[in-house]
């Protein structure tokens, strides 16, 4: 068995591209394309250039030390938090910013839901100087307004997606209209491992740098490549495709993927999507999603904005299936406290997010010889306003 | 012979409307499916409402919200379409995303159409080759014909691909957009209908996306077989004081 995608665009039974004939020229344009200019040594040195740079890659492999002695087992954190614009989605925007610049296209469009990926699309157009339009729904807009301010500062137009449920799920469906009615001289820089092939397996080669530095920097620390464990929050799927990618075939390098339960599994509100979700179609990826019996896409609710989504990526469906990955579930509560955790024992204040994958040491004990690494995907900033909040700290 | 078909071999210029399913309200389907035929329209497209169509612009993305919010579901779709047959003459089209039929079953889902009196199936987000690989095989043993469409970015090659599966007529996108958008057909457009006139396809075509009136539906057919109207046929249900169906198909031919 392959955790990888097969020639045809799939992993196992899940991916493929499930799209109306109106986007199929674009679409089909990036598949013939995207593996090609990756391999282009000038795009190798590029990309390289600004994820040095720019983002300030390598990011640490830190040893925790003070949150490994809470848990009797040693933790690492790989610090995608310190990335520049504050989490990894920034990996895949300057990958596909490079893509879309070579494909000649001049204008670009992303979605966004907290605006992490919006505030990382908008960074990399003002880089290039390229038109940048972010679609993010309107209830998502009235939440996180700072991320709205800075992609306006960065001169991106955000549009309001006032359709269906007016959050992420919605904002990407107005990306897609948009590139429909788009169709020659707009890329869409779709932000996590989801849409229809190859966007999953394109974003995930754009993040496979953070498993790539994983493997020498642990080699460096642990005198070894391979962590028993490696543990990454899970929304679309991007960070922890990245962090997982160089260790897929390894099965002895274990694999959880931490998703939201919201207010609990099964309390009507949550966003863990690989126990609620049946396999079926989404934004154009066969993948499991939260959907009724009818197969209308429900909406999911995590208090973490960048877990809110009702599908995951193919590639972590079939990681689910296969049980190459362990799922664990997080409530909004756990992560909330693990977080506030991370804060206390190493003066580190993680996206919500990433809280999620912290949370986990709580439920799940190591052996104190296992090598954790945990993706820390990005920083608290944009989520003060949550935790302020939720601990009540004003 | 399949109707859609028999329709084809009219010596006419073909109108065909789509509406979705359940809008206004829940219990409409079958009475505007009805006055649609008494209208003169030749062939209904009926639309199996989806919480997230992607192909869709505002006017059906509302009506099909609308739509879900009344409680249409597939099984109710079906139930209120059980027999149509014993009235309605003119070929029926169901026009749905492929997430509610994949649920239903492909296979349970083309046997109840065929069984209703179904004719063929528009699935937007289902790709031709997906079809071909997965499911030719189960709509030609249920008798369906599945529609696929062209775009004006659609290759040659790919259109003669189309064309070699096809069965019945090429719904031929008018413009790059998504439904409802157009206002009017410029050069471009009669150019591009020109062009894929001039092919000499197997199936004929019939252009959608942007027909709204006389004009558009008259220049459409000048190259075509027949045009397709959605957004303004929807627009005149929800808007218009006059609300007459036969009114509204009077003003397009
Ligand atoms: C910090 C952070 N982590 C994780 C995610 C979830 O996305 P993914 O699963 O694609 O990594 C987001 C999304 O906005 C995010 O901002």
């Amino acid at each position: 068995m392959t955790y990888n995608i097969n020639e045809k665009g799939y992993y196992g039974t899940f991916g493929g591209a499930y799209i109306p004939e109106m986007l199929y020229p674009n679409v089909e344009e990036l598949r013939q394309n995207y593996l090609k200019v990756m391999a282009e040594p000038d795009f190798q040195k590029e990309f390289n250039a600004l994820l040095k740079d720019y983002v300030g890659r390598p990011s640490p492999l830190y040893f925790a030390k003070r949150l490994s002695e809470t848990y009797h087992t040693k933790i690492y954190l790989k610090r995608e938090d310190l990335n520049h614009t504050g989490a990894h989605k920034i990996n895949n925007t300057i990958g596909q910013i490079l893509m879309a610049k070579r494909l000649g296209k001049h204008r670009i469009i992303a979605e966004t839901g907290a605006g992490q990926h919006g505030v990382a699309t908008a960074t990399v157009c003002a880089l290039m100087g390229l038109e940048c339009i972010v679609y993010m729904g309107e209830i998502d807009i009235a939440r996180q307004a700072p991320n709205v301010a800075r992609m306006k500062m960065l001169g991106a137009t955000v549009v309001p997606a006032k359709s269906g449920s007016r959050t992420l799920k919605d904002a990407t469906n107005e990306a897609i209209r948009d590139w429909i009615n788009n169709p020659v001289n707009t890329h869409y820089i779709i932000g996590s491992v989801v849409g229809p092939h190859p966007y999953p397996d394109m974003v995930a080669r754009f993040q496979a740098v953070v498993s790539e530095e994983i493997q020498w920097q642990l080699k460096e620390q642990e005198n070894t490549t391979k962590p028993d464990y490696v543990v990454a929050c899970v929304g679309g799927g991007s960070n922890a495709a990245g962090a997982y990618y160089h260790f897929l075939e390894d099965t002895d390098v274990k694999l959880i993927a931490v998703e939201a339960a919201g207010h609990g599994v099964e309390s009507g509100e949550s966003a863990a999507t690989s126990v609620l979700g049946k396999e079926g179609i989404i934004h154009g990826s066969k993948t499991l999603l939260m959907q009724t019996q009818d197969g209308q896409i429900t909406e999911p609710y995590s208090i973490s904005a960048g877990l809110d989504y009702p599908g995951v990526g193919p590639m972590h469906a079939h990681l689910y299936k296969s049980d190459r990955a362990e799922f664990i579930a997080i409530t909004d509560d756990d992560a909330m406290k693990a977080g506030l955790k991370l804060c206390k024992l190493e003066g580190i204040i993680p996206a919500i997010e990433s809280s999620h994958a912290l949370a986990i040491f709580e439920q799940k004990t190591f052996k104190p010889s296992d090598i954790v690494v945990v993706s820390l995907s990005g920083r608290g900033d944009k989520d003060l306003d949550t935790y302020i909040k939720y601990f009540d700290l004003s | 012979m399949n109707r859609i078909n028999q329709k084809l071999k009219e010596n006419k210029k073909l109108l065909s409307i789509y509406f979705t399913a359940g809008y206004p309200n829940l219990d409409d389907t079958v009475t505007i499916i009805k006055d649609l035929e008494k209208s003169g329209v030749d062939m209904i497209e009926i639309g199996l409402p989806f919480s997230d169509p992607l192909a869709d612009g505002p006017t059906i993305q509302v009506s099909s919200a609308q739509a879900l919010k009344n409680g249409m579901t597939t099984e109710a779709l079906f139930k209120q379409l059980k027999d149509i047959r014993k009235s309605v003459k003119i070929p029926l089209i169901i026009m749905g995303y492929f997430n509610p039929i994949l649920q239903f079953g492909v296979e349970a889902f083309c046997k109840t159409c065929a069984d209703i009196g179904i004719d063929g199936l528009i699935i937007p987000d289902l790709p031709v080759d997906v079809y071909n690989d997965n499911y030719k095989a189960i709509f030609e043993k249920h008798g369906l014909i599945n529609v696929f469409l062209i775009t004006p970015q659609t290759s040659v090659e790919r259109i003669h691909f189309i064309d070699s599966i096809s069965k019945g007529f090429i719904y031929m996108v008018s413009s790059a957009s998504v439904t409802g958008s157009s206002s009017g057909f410029g050069d471009e457009q009669t150019k591009y209908f020109k062009r894929i006139a001039d092919m000499n396809l197997n199936n004929p075509q019939i252009i959608g996306f942007g027909i709204s009136d006389n004009e558009t539906f008259t220049t459409a057919t000048k190259h075509a077989k027949g045009a397709i109207i959605g957004s303004a046929f929807i627009k005149h249900l929800t808007n218009e004081s006059d609300k007459s169906i036969s009114n509204f198909v009077k003003s397009i031919r």
